[in-house]
């Protein structure tokens, strides 16, 4: 499978553990494939982005914009900020729970008003479902369920990926996460 | 079965496969995961130095006295390691001694867009690039090898994109390596004048010797492809350039210096046009202009920033990609519930000039607690304050302080106090003591009582050593805003050098759950939202408190003259 995914969110929502998983999930599947992630300042509340490309022969591990296959966003801001990744006919997969940066919180901006349209969007209350499966944290997980429904990948696999990579205790809850997000996914029409 | 690997983690696993007995660094984004990976593996004894210059000499001592040793650092660290570095280039090794450098073009978490391979020429030591992580743990094994046939220690740089990117990875067994005798010898280990001059001579020869050997190391690789342009690229920099430039033939550089001039006159004379496609410097580029061959490479990507794809391929008449919309930055907030807000929101009420440091607390810089007028490099703001008051007086003294963490005043800031004392300087320290380096993920120091293996350790006592510097010192909460408040203004009026240790841990070292702050009645002032804690929201109708960012530090209910936060933590 070739693709080309963007992730982004705000730090500390989880999007290096969702990127590993990914990451990890193609190489079982004997993908070649790359992560590209940002580390240090960035996690203190300000946007994330890690960059997971998937394929044959992966060379850069940067994706190029206007060619992503998917943007999968963490929070409504960051989906907005990300979009020009995606390519013609590619698919935005986001909560569209809000976190206002600082400059909306300090009064000085307003929080965009504004929709995605003209491709594929599955946009959801992920947060809701993530509290309705146990965990607020598990946001991540539950688009990860979303995006799960476009790709050939078995359901099986996903799932033992997500057991690889997170704790434990926490595997409960995120597999139940995963599930919903996936069920939701399969029930939308983008 | 190949694992995914980030490129820190890759030379980590790397350097136990080479057999590795000793690793020495001090964090810095982005080169921390390499010595936190190392610490995994119980063959390697690792440690967390106070600063870099003590872990090169740590590393240097142990492969003098026979092991294979390593230091891992950021870009900026090799300036304070730079001084046992230009040496132990003169000297060589016994054990192999790689030290590997991380580069941060585009500055992701630094100060500056400094170039390593600038320092490595500096000091005649040879540099290997990786490309990717399994060149990573391949390469690293081979620069311990290369370290010593060749008897000099080697700089395996990184930059971001390489440490902090994760791709396959094959590994292999460690191959233990038996320690080898040390004896004792003047003539190559005390750099005294008769010596070093004997010893230049040396480095010389093994310079000369590498670039003859450079083919047979077999670190570089040319790809043929079209011969209309051939690109001379290395590290990273080579995956961008196979994408955006496809056609194109490479030579591609492993061993980035000393460059193979041979391999480099043989591949210009295959191609119609020769290309260096580098991040920051153009120093590829000018060395091979100085063998006098017809070269170009900056005119097309300039020195600024990381290079990609798209800027390759919109350098060489590509069509342009498109960017990221004008939309509200979200730029890194201090943690909600960190002490560094309440010390830098007291230092803004008493309109302090703050000669900032290195830490989390730069973004102090930033609205709404702007109140950090400068940041250099580790230690600088004890200095700093001394000239201040050089320059401008005491009164001036009695309106500024110098501010750093515990860590960055352990690794730089010590000396500057030492000299703030024997000057006879009349400045205010505050030391943000927070038990832990904080900003490049939670690092052990010699304050925290602690090591890299999360064992107890002997923990150095701050208010004793200041004091013993000569220093009047205070300890203070900073969470309790008025008594830091009252102590600060009691200090700055002091005469001497005066230390204020505002002493709270890292908000995200508090495991404590507690109950989130409350709002009733607010009138909307705004009060509270000068702290800029990111759980504090501002709407038309009053502010609200994100429960799910809030860590009930309370902070936020001495900000409100209505009593209208109320909350359970320590300041309720």
């Amino acid at each position: 499978m070739k693709k080309d995914i963007i992730i982004v969110g705000v730090g500390g929502q989880g999007i290096l553990l969702t990127s590993k998983i990914l990451g990890y999930l193609a190489l079982q599947q004997g993908d070649d494939v790359k992560v590209s992630e940002v580390h240090g300042m960035s996690q203190r509340g300000g946007s994330v982005i890690t960059h997971v490309r998937i394929g044959e022969n992966v060379a850069s591990p940067l994706v190029t914009p206007g060619e992503a296959d998917m943007v999968i966003a963490f929070e409504w801001l960051e989906a907005l900020r990300a979009e020009f990744y995606l390519k013609k006919d590619g698919a935005m997969i986001a909560n569209t729970r809000r976190m206002l940066p600082m400059p909306v919180i300090m009064g000085k901006m307003a929080y965009p008003e504004q929709e995605i349209t003209g491709r594929p969007v599955y946009a959801l209350d992920a947060q809701r479902i993530a509290e309705e499966c146990g965990s607020v944290r598990a946001v991540n997980i539950v688009l990860l369920g979303v995006m799960s429904t476009l790709t050939d990948w078995p359901q099986e696999a996903y799932e033992a990926a997500i057991a690889a990579n997170v704790k434990p205790a926490t595997l409960e809850t995120n597999l139940k996460a995963f599930r919903a997000g996936r069920a939701a996914g399969e029930g939308m029409n983008a | 079965m190949k694992k995914l690997m980030l490129g820190n983690e890759a030379i980590a696993r790397g350097a136990y496969e080479a057999g590795v007995r000793v690793v020495s660094s001090y964090p810095g984004t982005p080169s921390t995961e390499i010595t936190e990976f190392s610490a995994t593996y119980p063959e390697m004894n690792c440690e967390w130095a106070p600063n870099e210059k003590v872990a090169v000499e740590t590393a240097f001592g142990a492969s003098m006295c026979g092991v294979r040793a390593m230091s891992c650092m950021k870009h900026v660290g090799l300036n304070v390691a730079a001084d046992p570095l230009y040496t132990a280039a003169y000297t060589g090794v016994n054990g192999g001694l790689v030290l590997c450098v991380a580069d941060d073009p585009f500055m992701h978490s630094s100060q500056n867009e400094q170039d390593t391979r600038f320092i490595a020429r500096a000091a005649h030591v040879p540099v290997i690039e990786p490309a990717d992580s399994q060149e990573c743990k391949d390469f690293i094994k081979r620069a311990f090898e290369l370290s010593e046939q060749y008897d000099t220690p080697i700089i395996f740089r990184l930059t971001t994109r390489l440490a902090h990117q994760r791709s396959p990875v094959e590994t292999a067994e460690r191959e233990e390596q038996p320690l080898k005798p040390y004896e004792k010898d003047v003539m190559k280990h005390v750099m005294m004048p008769g010596m070093a001059r004997k010893r230049h001579v040396y480095v010389e020869q093994r310079e000369a010797q590498m670039e003859a050997d450079a083919a047979k190391i077999g670190l570089n690789r040319v790809e043929m492809h079209d011969t209309k342009l051939g690109v001379v690229c290395a590290g990273v920099v080579y995956q961008f350039v196979r994408e955006a430039l496809p056609d194109a033939s490479i030579l591609k550089l492993g061993l980035s210096y000393p460059i193979d001039r041979a391999a480099i006159r043989d591949f210009a004379a295959r191609v119609d046009k020769l290309v260096v496609i580098e991040e920051l410097e153009g120093i590829i580029e000018q060395e091979i202009a100085a063998m006098g061959i017809a070269v170009e490479g900056k005119r097309y990507t300039g020195r600024q920033g990381e290079l990609s794809v798209q800027r390759i391929r919109e350098a060489f008449g590509g069509e342009k990609a498109p960017t990221e919309p004008a939309l509200p930055a979200r730029p890194p907030v201090l943690c909600p519930g960190c002490p560094h807000r309440a010390t830098f929101h007291v230092l803004k009420k008493l309109k302090l000039h703050v000669f900032g440091d290195i830490g989390c607390y730069t973004l102090c810089a930033l609205p709404p607690v702007d109140s950090l007028e400068s940041a250099l490099c580790m230690g600088a703001s004890v200095g700093m304050a001394v000239g201040a008051e050089k320059a401008r007086g005491r009164e001036f003294a009695r309106q500024s302080v110098a501010v750093l963490g515990d860590s960055t005043f352990i690794h730089s800031g010590i000396t500057g106090l030492v000299n703030a004392v024997y000057d006879r300087s009349n400045i205010t320290v505050v030391i943000l003591d927070n038990r832990i380096t904080g900003m490049t993920g939670h690092q052990q120091n010699p304050a925290t009582g602690f090591d890299i293996y999360n064992q107890p350790a002997p923990q150095l006592n701050l208010e004793k050593l200041c004091e013993t510097i000569g220093a009047h010192v205070v300890v203070e909460n900073p969470m309790d805003m008025p008594a830091l408040e009252k102590a600060l203004k009691e200090e700055l009026n002091r005469d001497g050098v005066s230390v204020v240790i505002a002493r709270y841990p890292c908000a995200l070292l508090d495991k404590r759950r507690r109950p989130a702050a409350r709002v009733t009645g607010c009138r909307n002032c705004g009060a509270c939202m000068r702290l800029g804690c990111p759980a504090i929201e501002r709407y038309a109708d009053g502010v609200r408190i994100n429960t799910a960012l809030c860590n009930g530090c309370g902070l936020c209910v001495g900000m409100c003259g209505f009593g209208a936060i109320s909350c359970g933590g320590d300041q309720a």
